[in-house]
């Protein structure tokens, strides 16, 4: 039998998969962080067929790739192995990143620009389903039994680390191109939304230079000496029922569940923080970054907990309690980012401005809006926008009352601390759901096909289930209109569902024996 | 336990074809309210994508309900 390699070698194994993983992910999420800017560089709102690229770019890239990638890279992984295949998910990743950096704006070269993006963005997708299971399964395998969970849930922190830095990147960026922040900010939406791309490469080369030092896994190059190695690892994985009824065990009892707490608690968090609690761009993101900094030493802790007590339950009770205090929580994001009960110092209120604009699907009606800037007493600066509608039917005109929006919100630092606390709380139950899921899924399938096997769930688990938690809850806000916290009922449904399949049909158990 | 797994089974096998029919209504009736290329386009990718993943949720009842999950494989010989 192969020997668990020893401790100092793991810890290479883990730092040159955990870079690599890092990258992609960067890599994965600057797109989606700098979404605004790209569309406005290729995919114009004001042609059609340029904003239909744009949906497909978001969609199809992050829900169709995905699983896809997943097939083929985990394909590949189980037929020539792990070190190759995540070497090249890496090259592929970081080759389609540079790139999107470098490709001209829809201004300068018309279509091809949407097109190439999209076509990148693909890419990115598609080595982004290769990229995990490879390097789950590659440190897995080289992890003694009684320490699995603990190695593997390093790969475990690249995901969010990977937010962070593309957070981080983002804003320092935006804040240093000029000596005034809104210069500034004009040259980053202008060409400086580029530099996040370009960094990539360097990182990209660091981690393939690591790469190509690596060993092939231990069990991997015993079942290939032996002549073991699947011929066919797709219809082993999913044409023979012993292993098909295991993957969707994995999908329905744990990933699924998984993906949307995930999703929930890092990424339509961010997005209600922005589009329903109108919390300040960097105030936005920088709540983000403090959470996921005291939280993310908790995916090894609840790692290494899992080899202790088992997998099953930390990752069960982590989804429990998640779907049990969503609406609280977020319901508490909305009281802290109210107005109500506030005082305002009336001598600091500064008018910003005013404009006309027309209503969407009117040529006469037309919306006027005026802003004022608006301190309070306890440290809060909020922008208060009075919003007119001017009909040209005198009927509807007469009727019609002034509405008042505040957006732009700048918090005091007690309610930024406690949004910080109740963030740190949602990415705390990401980490008991995600911490143990890598060893989870690797010791459900055997050697010669589970690179194939663990793919598919995962990323049917966190990138259709997971992927599509911001655009559901949004959706389900704009169907039910009159309920802020309707899009979390997604995420409840789909983790109670989860919670129930996975507390009844999986084991706890956990196998000592994964070289089989 | 065994008999929960086994009768569970059915609820799963009736949840898809559930799951299916609320997505296909809910996709008809976005478009219907908002019949533009982009919202097709939005809907036709959940539909596209969660029907296979309902079969899958199908799939996993009947096993529920033969038993498949009375025992699981604790090595790689029964897989």
């Amino acid at each position: 039998m192969t020997q668990p390699t020893e401790s100092k070698k793991i810890w290479q194994v883990i730092a040159a998969s955990s870079v690599g993983t890092l990258i992609e992910w960067y890599d994965f999420y600057i797109f989606g962080s700098l979404a605004t800017v790209i569309a406005d560089q290729f995919f114009p709102k004001t042609n059609p067929t340029a904003a239909l690229l744009s949906t497909l770019a978001t969609f199809a890239a992050g829900f169709i790739v995905r699983p896809f990638g997943a097939l083929v890279f985990g394909r590949l992984g189980d037929l020539i192995g792990r070190k190759y295949t995540f070497l090249l998910t890496l090259i592929l990743m970081g080759g389609s990143t540079f790139a999107i950096g470098l490709v001209p704006g829809y201004a300068t070269i018309g279509f091809a620009a949407p097109l190439l993006v999209l076509l990148l963005r693909l890419l990115q997708g598609l080595a982004l389903g290769g990229e995990y299971g490879g390097a789950a399964t590659y440190v897995a395998e080289h992890a003694p039994p009684h320490r699995r969970g603990y190695y593997t849930s390093w790969i475990q922190t690249t995901a969010t680390l990977g937010l962070f830095i593309s957070l981080g990147v983002i804003l320092i960026t935006r804040h240093y191109l000029a000596p005034d922040l809104d210069t500034s900010i004009k040259r980053f939406n202008d060409w400086g939304w580029r530099i996040p791309f370009w960094v990539s490469i360097l990182l990209v080369i660091v981690s393939i230079y690591i790469r190509l030092r690596m060993n092939e896994s231990p069990l991997f190059a015993k079942l290939k000496s032996e002549g073991k190695v699947s011929v066919n690892p797709l219809k082993e994985s999913f044409g023979h029922k012993a292993n098909l009824k295991m993957v969707l065990l994995a999908l329905f009892g744990a990933t699924m569940g998984q993906g949307v707490v995930w999703y929930t608690g890092q990424f339509y968090a961010q997005s209600f923080l922005e589009t329903v609690c109108h919390i300040d761009f960097d105030q936005s993101r920088t709540i983000i970054l403090w959470a996921i900094l005291f939280a993310t030493p908790f995916f090894v802790v609840f790692g290494g907990w899992s080899d202790k007590i088992g997998r099953k339950w930390i990752m069960l009770i982590g989804m429990l309690v998640a779907i049990c205090s969503y609406q609280y929580i977020f319901k508490q994001f909305i009281d802290l980012t109210q107005p109500t009960g506030k005082t305002e110092l009336t001598e600091h209120r500064k008018f910003l401005g005013e404009k006309t604009i027309l209503l969407p699907k009117s040529k006469t009606d037309s919306l006027h809006l005026r802003t004022w800037e608006v301190h309070y007493t306890d440290g809060a600066v909020f922008h208060e926008v009075k919003q007119d509608t001017l009909w040209t039917d005198a009927a509807k005109a007469a009727l019609t009352k002034t509405a008042t929006v505040y957006n732009e919100k700048k918090l005091n630092t007690w309610a930024y601390r406690k949004i910080v606390g109740w963030m740190f709380v949602l990415i705390l139950y990401v980490t008991m759901v995600y911490g143990p899921i890598a060893a989870f899924l690797v010791e459900m399938f055997p050697t010669r096909i589970r690179y194939t096997s663990m793919s598919l769930p995962y990323h049917i688990g966190n990138g259709v289930f997971g992927g599509l938690t911001p655009f559901i809850a949004t959706l389900l806000t704009t169907i039910y209109v009159t309920d802020k916290l309707s899009g979390l009922w997604y995420t409840i449904i789909i983790g109670a569902v989860c919670f129930f399949i996975g507390a009844v049909y999986i084991s706890n158990r956990i196998d000592a024996d994964v070289n089989d | 336990m065994n008999q929960l797994k086994k009768w569970l089974g059915i609820v799963w096998m009736l949840l898809g074809p559930v799951a299916i029919y609320y997505l296909i209504k809910t996709a008809a009736g976005e478009i219907e309210k908002n019949p533009v290329t982009n919202t097709i386009i939005q809907w036709a990718v959940f539909v596209i994508i969660f029907i296979p993943i309902a079969i899958g949720l199908i799939i996993f009842g009947y096993y529920a309900f033969k038993g498949e999950y009375e025992h699981l494989p604790e090595s790689s010989k029964e897989i």
